[in-house]
């Protein structure tokens, strides 16, 4: 029996994505039309109930989230959809965006309803182009319909939502840097405080929200926060959409209720790994999460078990890597994409990937020197402590947790851990 | 009139200004669409690129320093401000195709192209560039030619069914 | 404003509410070391050297940008700060060429004083700087990419503050730099040298172009005779590079040094600043009275000549048609003076000291010629006099005190004034008022023109009329005046602009170190000067008297409009797209 489970994604398939009246026939608009009839309190109780963390991968949970942006004085504030979905081995947003656009505006009008906001703006990454037709149309089809605009229902609330693009860079999915972008400025992080949630985009008070998190608000207003907590465990309830992918045999994105190993992800829904081969590696969280050896694949997949091993749940992301790649040149191509999407605004960052990047060349081709691995931790430390934002501080993750876990391919019989 | 003294001064025609005033002007002239705007404006210039010209003509008509604009075009890896082709191949070059084996979608791309990464064929036609992840790992090896994404591309033969359609 | 108790390396203290950790260091004598930070500027916190530990916080706390809250226990100097800090400024270096013994920030460096702090050369890191190429074709400016550790103050004093928008950050991740667009060469930009992106520099990034061995060369040639004036800001700032109290007045000691240094004769460009009034105060008598185009705007800052001529090309009629004081000076000293003299103009070699920056590109501007010659022929800002003056070993708080020489030792406090923000505003107020009613001024002092706020604005009745005057100081703030000028909206008889903040005083080739404090100093010390002086009105200096009588004849007349005037012209850089729109 699959291990999959479709509550956030029960209307994949359902519905053509084109069509408002498709999904209107299918029970479409009924979690709008609930949040409208409550109360900006009684929908952020059902939030804090669901305790759903972000799904970006901050991992804040959200009610908190919602109810400090509802207490920011101001009637002109914003949310933002970040649709930027940058992390390598994540692409469970673009199915979202792809399959079930409109339940993702919906969750967007929850959310700006709940907050107070006026207005909502997408911030849909380049590389999903192909899919700005799709939501401009579902968000004009919204409008033409009474879902979007102003007096949305009759409701007395107004609500404008709006298509932004990004422009390549990994580094505007991080909230304050998106702002930057939709403000028509290049991508360097913001200096915290002051804090998004009160001078944000245009310097109004905004909410930023992984376009997940959002399409979660919409499934549990429209099925009930209790049909969502039947999912999960006690300590971790509900779902979330990973994004397998890499050496298995079935990459995809896949709903799973939290609880579930990583051996059950990758061997029983990822049918496992092609060619005979064993795992040598996975990374959670895509190219900023920390890697993790064969040792750990027991490990049940919730925030908490995994916190145990300095592993995170992040974007959501399960890379799975045989034993065919060096763990090194894995750890190159991780260095490889930083260096490309560093904002370079910080010294740490900027500096730091500059030189290990040096270093972990060396280690590719065999000629390092006896002092660099000692030399990369260092300043992979000094990334981790001291960079502006979190690109810089996680950007060394995998390196840092390699060596911990293969410390045989540095050239190391032990590593002492730091 | 005194203008730059750059070789891309003749990509910058009336007619192409024309085009680029209403890709301003779609956008109402605000500043703060400007990565917007400059995407639009990317896609209608041969070459698919942003010459310094068109980047001078979008500061002067909209009134943002010309510093400005080079900066965002600088930063955003999906802006160029060199001349690309008429087909833009994007190879994914994360470290999920690497693990998936993207070594013989590179090696068929070259060697039926005969072009490197950040090259472009003489005929003007295809220019390839390496990208990081763009989402398509479920489907990996995967490459983008003018944003249209590719899959599964394993074996030679499906390379170049794929370029076959970009004649 | 409540205030909060913390603590900072377990000493306590309390402080307002909204001071940042840096700040509230500083109140118990801790300097925790920062790169990027800069008090006259925003927070900027991308250096990251000012990372400090505070108790209940896994990760380190930038301490510039980060505010006290009640309870806040700091700790700036553990272990892990420091190996941190330590790291930061290892990565810096292998990315920064380490050539401080040529370079001229050599023992003023924010950078070399981090890393004497820590006691920190070089490293294991790869130390092959990747930068752009060397940008000195100009004659202001030279910028070192190498050298750049990418703190941004260049790029917001010259986007906010100056609001030129030439210097800006671009790319990214180890291609992050900070140049004009396309790193094109200053000189290709509208860049208008005024110099303050060197000003605030922690670092020899950007640096003034050196002429002090073109000097020296003068000096030692036998066959040159080498007379040096000296601008009205430089005197209150020359001491700063001598350990002296900002501020101090040390014009008699300049002077020494200067004779010491072996100029033939030492020069007041107070004196021209006078002359400057005479023929600029009548110039706008004229146009007020015949109808001219008005506003009529200053000259004599070249930042600000070379930003209208760039941006603004089409307000060119409102400028004076003055020269600057110190074109002034020159083209008198390739005519009257080498008459007076009787020595060849070819073989008088001017030197001028200015806090300025972009006087540099002001005297080689090929229309500033007198008898074949250029008018000055080298200009050394204020901290290049400083060098030479330690360079030969002159100690200079131990000198005895000197005075300028004859035709041109006699500045009046009218010409002094020159150098702070609404000086020149000031000066031509106290003559054109004295020759439009003929009778003294009640008082000299015209305060509203004076202090640091952006644009002041005043009105002087003068026989009846109202005459409405605005001074500007800072580009930026030049602005809204220009703008009201092209809607037809100004409602001025005459507007001073100066280039930098807290005008000649906060040049861009003063000391090291000018903060607004710092200029504040010597604002005051400025109009110390004035009152202190014996003569304070332009009109009233004995010696431009007698260089009219001489040798002139009066203002406006032939004599002058061929010496001390000069036409404006636009920089053509502005780009004219209509044959496109057609």
């Amino acid at each position: 029996m699959s291990k999959t489970v479709s509550f956030i994604t029960e209307n994949f398939g359902k519905y053509d994505p084109n069509s408002i009246d498709s999904y209107l026939s299918i029970g479409g608009f009924t979690a709008t039309k609930k949040a409208l009839a409550m109360s900006s309190g009684e929908i952020i109780d059902i939030a804090k109930k669901a305790s759903v963390r972000g799904r970006g991968g901050a991992a804040y949970d959200t009610g908190r989230k919602w109810a400090q942006a509802a207490a920011v004085p101001g009637d002109d504030k914003v949310v933002i959809c970040n649709a930027d979905e940058g992390e390598p081995c994540t692409f469970k947003d673009r199915n979202i965006l792809s399959k079930d656009p409109f339940r993702l505006l919906e969750g967007m009008i929850i959310a700006g309803y709940t907050v107070g906001a006026k207005n909502g703006y997408i911030y849909l990454r380049e590389e999903y182009r192909h899919l700005r037709p799709l939501i401009k149309s579902a968000i004009q089809q919204s409008v033409d319909k009474g879902y979007l605009g102003d007096n949305i229902l009759g409701s007395g609330f107004s609500f404008h939502i709006h298509l932004y693009s990004g422009a390549g860079a990994y580094v505007c999915g991080e909230g304050s840097t998106l702002i930057e972008s939709i403000e028509g400025k290049s991508g360097r992080p913001r200096i915290k405080p002051p804090f998004i949630k009160e001078c944000g985009l245009f310097q109004l008070p905004t909410l930023v929200n992984n376009v997940e998190t959002l399409a979660i608000a919409t499934a549990i207003l429209q099925n009930g926060v209790e049909e969502y907590l039947k999912y999960g465990t006690p300590q971790c309830p509900g779902t979330k959409i990973i994004s397998l992918a890499g050496n298995v045999k079935n990459p995809g994105a896949y709903e799973i209720p939290f609880g579930l190993t990583l051996r059950e992800i990758i061997y029983d829904i990822g049918g496992g790994i092609p060619d005979g081969r064993e795992l040598k590696i996975f990374q959670l969280g895509g190219a900023s999460g920390r890697t993790g050896s064969a040792a750990l694949l027991d490990t049940p997949y919730t925030y908490d078990d995994l916190h145990k091993y300095n592993l995170v749940v992040g974007s959501g992301g399960i890379l799975v890597v045989d034993d065919r790649t060096r763990v090194i040149d894995f750890i190159k191509s991780i260095q490889d994409f930083f260096i490309h999407e560093s904002c370079g605004k910080c010294t740490p960052c900027r500096e730091g990937n500059r030189q290990i990047a040096k270093i972990i060349d060396r280690f590719v081709a065999g000629t390092q020197r006896p002092d660099d691995l000692e030399t990369a931790l260092r300043f992979a430390n000094i990334m981790k402590n001291c960079a502006f934002c979190g690109l810089g501080e996680t950007a060394q993750s995998s390196l840092l947790s390699a060596v911990e876990h293969f410390p045989e391919e540095f050239g190391k019989t032990e590593v002492a851990s730091k | 009139m005194n203008n730059t003294k750059t070789e891309s001064f003749g990509v910058l025609t009336s007619e192409l200004a024309l085009k680029i005033d209403e890709i301003i002007q779609n956008y109402q002239g605000n500043s703060t669409k400007l990565v917007g705007i400059l995407l639009d404006i990317q896609d209608i210039v041969p070459k698919q690129y942003i010459p310094r010209e068109v980047a001078t003509y979008v500061s002067v008509k909209m009134n943002i320093p010309l510093s400005k604009v080079y900066d965002v075009i600088s930063f955003y890896a999906a802006l160029s401000d060199v001349p690309r082709a008429d087909y833009v191949i994007q190879l994914c070059d994360s470290v999920v195709c690497k693990v998936t084996g993207n070594t013989v979608l590179r090696d068929t791309i070259t060697e039926l192209l005969g072009i490197k990464e950040q090259e472009a064929t003489a005929d003007g036609k295809y220019w390839l560039e390496y990208t990081p992840c763009f989402g398509a790992c479920d489907i990996s090896p995967a490459m983008r030619i003018n944003g249209k994404v590719y899959g599964h591309l394993t074996t030679p033969d499906s390379v170049k069914a794929v370029l076959d359609q970009y004649k | 404003m409540k205030n909060v108790k913390i603590k900072i390396d377990n000493i306590d203290l309390v402080v307002p509410e909204g001071t940042t950790i840096l700040e509230a260091a500083k109140k118990v004598n801790i300097n925790i070391p920062h790169l990027c930070y800069h008090p006259d500027q925003a927070i900027k916190a991308n250096c990251r050297l000012c990372v400090v530990e505070v108790a209940g916080s896994k990760k380190l706390t930038p301490a510039c940008s980060s505010y006290v809250f009640e309870g806040m226990d700091v700790q700036t100097n553990t272990k892990k700060v420091r190996d941190m800090q330590k790291g930061i400024l290892e990565l810096i270096l292998a990315n920064h060429n380490q050539d401080c013994l040529k370079c001229l920030r050599n023992g003023n460096c924010e950078l070399q004083a981090l890393c004497q702090r820590f006691n920190i050369s070089k490293t294991n890191l790869e130390d092959t700087v990747e930068a752009l190429p060397l940008d000195n074709t100009n004659p202001s400016l030279v910028r070192d990419s190498a050298k750049c550790v990418k703190c941004n103050r260049c790029v917001e004093v010259c986007q906010k503050g100056q609001q030129v928008h030439v210097l800006t950050h671009s790319h990214r991740s180890v291609h992050y730099n900070i140049a004009p667009a396309y790193e094109a060469p200053l000189e290709e930009t509208f860049c208008v040298f005024c110099g303050q992106c060197s000003a605030v520099c922690p670092v020899g990034a950007i640096v003034e172009k050196d002429d002090t061995q073109k000097v020296w060369d003068a000096i030692h040639d036998p066959k040159k005779h080498v007379i040096v004036q000296v601008a009205p800001a430089v005197r209150v700032a020359l001491g700063d590079e001598f350990n002296l109290p900002k501020g101090s007045i040390v014009t008699g000691k300049m002077v020494a040094a200067l004779r010491r240094l072996g100029f033939d004769k030492i020069f007041d460009t107070n004196f021209t600043a006078d002359l400057t009034i005479l023929e600029e105060g009548n110039e706008l008598i004229k146009r007020v009275t015949e109808g001219g185009v008005l506003p009529m705007i200053t000259s004599c800052s070249p930042g600000w000549i070379n930003f209208i001529e760039g941006r603004y090309d089409h307000l060119l009629d409102h400028l004076s048609t003055c020269k600057s004081p110190q074109q002034m000076f020159g083209a008198l000293s390739k005519s009257y003076y080498a008459e007076k003299m009787g020595i060849d103009p070819k073989n008088i070699y001017t030197v001028s000291v200015m806090p300025c920056t972009a006087k540099k590109y002001e005297a080689q501007r090929p229309e500033m010629v007198t008898n074949g010659v250029q008018e000055v022929d080298a200009v050394l800002t204020t901290r290049e006099l400083a060098r030479m003056i330690q360079s030969a070993g002159i100690d200079f708080a131990g000198l005895e005190e000197d005075q300028f020489d004859n035709p041109f030792g006699i500045g009046t406090g009218a010409g002094q004034i020159f150098g702070a923000t609404g000086g020149v505003m000031e000066a031509a107020l106290r003559t054109v008022y004295e020759v439009l009613t003929g009778k003294g001024l009640p008082s000299l002092n015209f305060t509203e023109v004076r202090g640091l706020k952006g644009i002041k604005d005043a009105t002087i009745k003068i026989n009846g009329m109202d005459v409405k005057v605005a001074v500007a100081h800072g580009l930026g703030n030049a602005k809204p005046l220009l703008k009201q000028i092209e809607k037809g909206e100004s409602p001025y008889h005459f507007i001073e602009v100066m280039a930098c903040p807290g005008g000649c005083i906060g040049g861009g080739g003063q000391p090291i170190k000018s903060t607004m404090d710092v200029k504040g100093k010597r604002i005051e010390a400025i109009y110390k000067i004035d009152e202190d002086l014996p003569l304070r009105k332009s009109h009233k200096n004995p010696d431009v008297e007698k260089l009219y009588e001489e040798y002139l004849g009066e203002p406006l007349g032939h004599k002058s409009h061929e010496l001390l005037h000069t036409h404006y012209h636009s920089r053509g850089m502005k780009y004219d797209f209509s044959e496109l729109n057609k």
